[in-house]
């Protein structure tokens, strides 16, 4: 199994550049964000870079930006009155801000809620609710994606028989790997989740963390989380964000290792403070 | 912060008694409804029953002649008048509900600001009109257009009380089924839109389904308002007792041969008999509706 380590060593890099040349691109760029509720502005200026193909941890405590953040990029904020961004994100180098059809960009961007919102509708239409908006009509195609996409989200062999009732039925647990299966269903090319495991229980939390890992190699992922210990398993590189202003971001070695390169990365990894 | 030791407080004995005294209150209330709807039926009932043991039950329904004040041989056939009802009422809904609908979708989902507080507005005004109001619309001013559009002789007719019965209806629905469609949590907006679903993809996937319930106690209550109405259609249907062939026919309805023929008997004749089983069978039509629709609900739920 190949392991990416990148960052410090240049071998590293040229290694994996060597085996995959899409590896170093970045998939997101995001430059100068700002962003304000009703004149109170909550991210002040940030900018980083999402690389293609990698999981990207966002950690930090509430209020620090981070679900704001995720919404700035499929433009879901729009929906909030008086939500007003600022700077600049780019998706494949384009930005977003500019793009017209931004339902495509919202088939691009799948995204997971930490509080998981079944559709009224039943189990299989949850699922295939992305794809037939897309316009996909084919039975056999959609019965195949449906099933692949619940395998992913560990959430098949629990409602195999039951494709057709209510996804608001389910428990809570359920519902929010309906959710994530029901992003994954419109294929995207990343992944943003948030806070998936709050209600998840530890054993499927880690079956789903497997699948992420199985994932990135088709997309890149973004992961936010409160618990520090899944950003340190599961992500490439980490943020640690603190009141909508980036603490620090690096390499998963240097953020939680003993020394970071900033000092209250270590007190909050270390549960110090926050 | 509790900082001060806190001294349990005891209940008076009078707020104990007052409790019990509020809830029973309230349980006549809840109560009062059913109370409130058989009386009715009991008191309509008691009117015309003296009448049931005479009458035959398959020519009060299915014949369509009716003649009551004749001398000789009054006969009591309300079969063109059930269907004169019943015609005038599904034109109607076949106008009114996809209007109605319609508009109650475009004012909670596509409108926002000044524009929907307006729309609002005057909706509310539009079910604020006497139905009064509304047959003299339709004696002066639709019966004319009526004539001159689809120029058939006569402007007061099934057509144009069916306009009419529409447009009453029409407030009712958008004000209820906007209701409904308001109750769906905006979660369920937001997860739809995130993916990837445009707002016409949202609202027939999504919004209609959610809100179902609701939507149909909208329709239900339009056609309730439709069935009952009385002055509107006394005046606007042209009041002749035939079963109508075309739309454009003048039909009569249960509702308005009860106001227009009520004051004219005496207490107690036949004819008063017969108006108050009108009444009674006028009940059990809106009944089996509802009922029917409290099923299909239900069979939607059970899915």
């Amino acid at each position: 199994m190949l392991t990416f380590v990148r960052g410090k060593n240049g071998d590293d890099t040229e290694l994996i550049s060597n085996l995959d040349p899409m590896r170093e691109t970045k998939k997101i760029e995001i430059e100068n964000l700002r962003l304000a509720y009703g004149g109170k502005e909550v991210i002040h200026g940030i900018s980083f870079d999402v690389r293609a193909n990698e999981i990207f941890g966002i950690i930090g405590p509430a209020q620090s930006g981070k679900t704001s953040l995720l919404r700035c990029i499929n433009r879901t904020i729009e929906f909030t009155a008086g939500a007003k961004v600022q700077g600049m994100i780019k998706v494949d180098g384009q930005d977003v801000s500019r793009m017209k059809n931004v339902y495509e960009l919202r088939r691009q961007v799948g995204m997971v809620a930490p509080l998981p919102v079944g559709l009224p509708l039943s189990i299989y239409d949850n699922v295939a609710f992305a794809p037939r908006a897309a316009g996909m009509r084919n039975k056999h195609h959609l019965d195949a994606l449906v099933e692949k996409c619940l395998r992913q989200a560990a959430l098949w062999d629990e409602v195999t028989d039951r494709l057709d009732s209510l996804g608001t039925r389910l428990s809570g647990g359920q519902q929010q790997r309906l959710t994530i299966a029901r992003a994954l269903s419109h294929q995207p090319e990343i992944l943003c989740l948030d806070e998936f495991s709050i209600a998840i229980d530890p054993v499927t939390t880690m079956r789903i963390e497997d699948v992420l890992k199985e994932l990135r190699k088709e997309m890149t992922i973004i992961l936010v989380t409160n618990l520090v210990q899944q950003a340190r398993r599961l992500a490439d590189r980490t943020m640690f964000l603190w009141n909508g202003e980036i603490i620090e971001l690096d390499s998963n070695e240097v953020m939680f290792s003993d020394n970071p390169r900033n000092r209250k990365t270590y007190e909050y990894v270390n549960g110090i403070f926050g | 912060m509790l900082a001060e030791p806190h001294r349990r407080v005891k209940r008076r004995p009078f707020e104990l008694v007052s409790e019990k005294l509020i809830e029973a209150l309230i349980c006549v209330c809840g109560f009062s409804a059913i109370i409130f709807v058989f009386s009715i039926f009991f008191f309509v009932l008691r009117e015309g029953a003296p009448f049931l043991s005479r009458l035959q039950m398959g020519e009060f329904l299915f014949s369509t002649e009716w003649f009551p004040t004749s001398q000789t041989q009054p006969k009591f056939g309300v079969g063109a008048l059930v269907v004169g009802t019943l015609s005038v009422t599904i034109l109607a809904m076949i106008i009114a509900v996809p209007f109605g609908l319609g508009a109650a979708v475009f004012v909670s989902e596509f409108c926002a600001g000044k524009a929907k507080e307006t729309l609002k507005v005057v909706i509310e005004l539009l079910a604020a009109i006497p139905s009064v109001v509304w047959g003299f619309i339709g004696l002066t001013v639709m019966s004319p257009i009526v004539i001159n559009t689809f120029h058939v002789p006569i402007g007061i007719n099934m057509f144009n009380g069916a306009i009419l019965l529409a447009l009453m209806s029409v407030p009712i629905m958008v004000s209820i089924g906007e209701d409904a469609l308001k109750a769906v949590p905006d979660s369920y907006r937001e997860a739809a839109l995130a993916l990837g679903a445009t707002k016409w993809q949202l609202v027939y996937r999504v919004l209609l389904p959610a809100a179902k319930n609701g939507l149909l106690a909208a329709v239900l209550l339009g056609v309730g308002r439709a069935i009952g109405e009385t002055m509107a259609v006394l005046m606007a249907t042209g009041h002749s007792v035939r079963i109508p062939k075309t739309i454009f026919d003048p039909v009569r309805t249960l509702t308005a041969t009860i106001a227009a023929e009520l004051g004219e008997t005496s207490k107690g004749s036949d004819h008063y008999q017969v108006l108050f089983l009108i009444g009674v069978l006028l009940f059990t039509i809106t009944f089996v509706v509802n009922l029917s629709a409290d099923l299909v609900i239900k069979g939607i739920r059970k899915k």
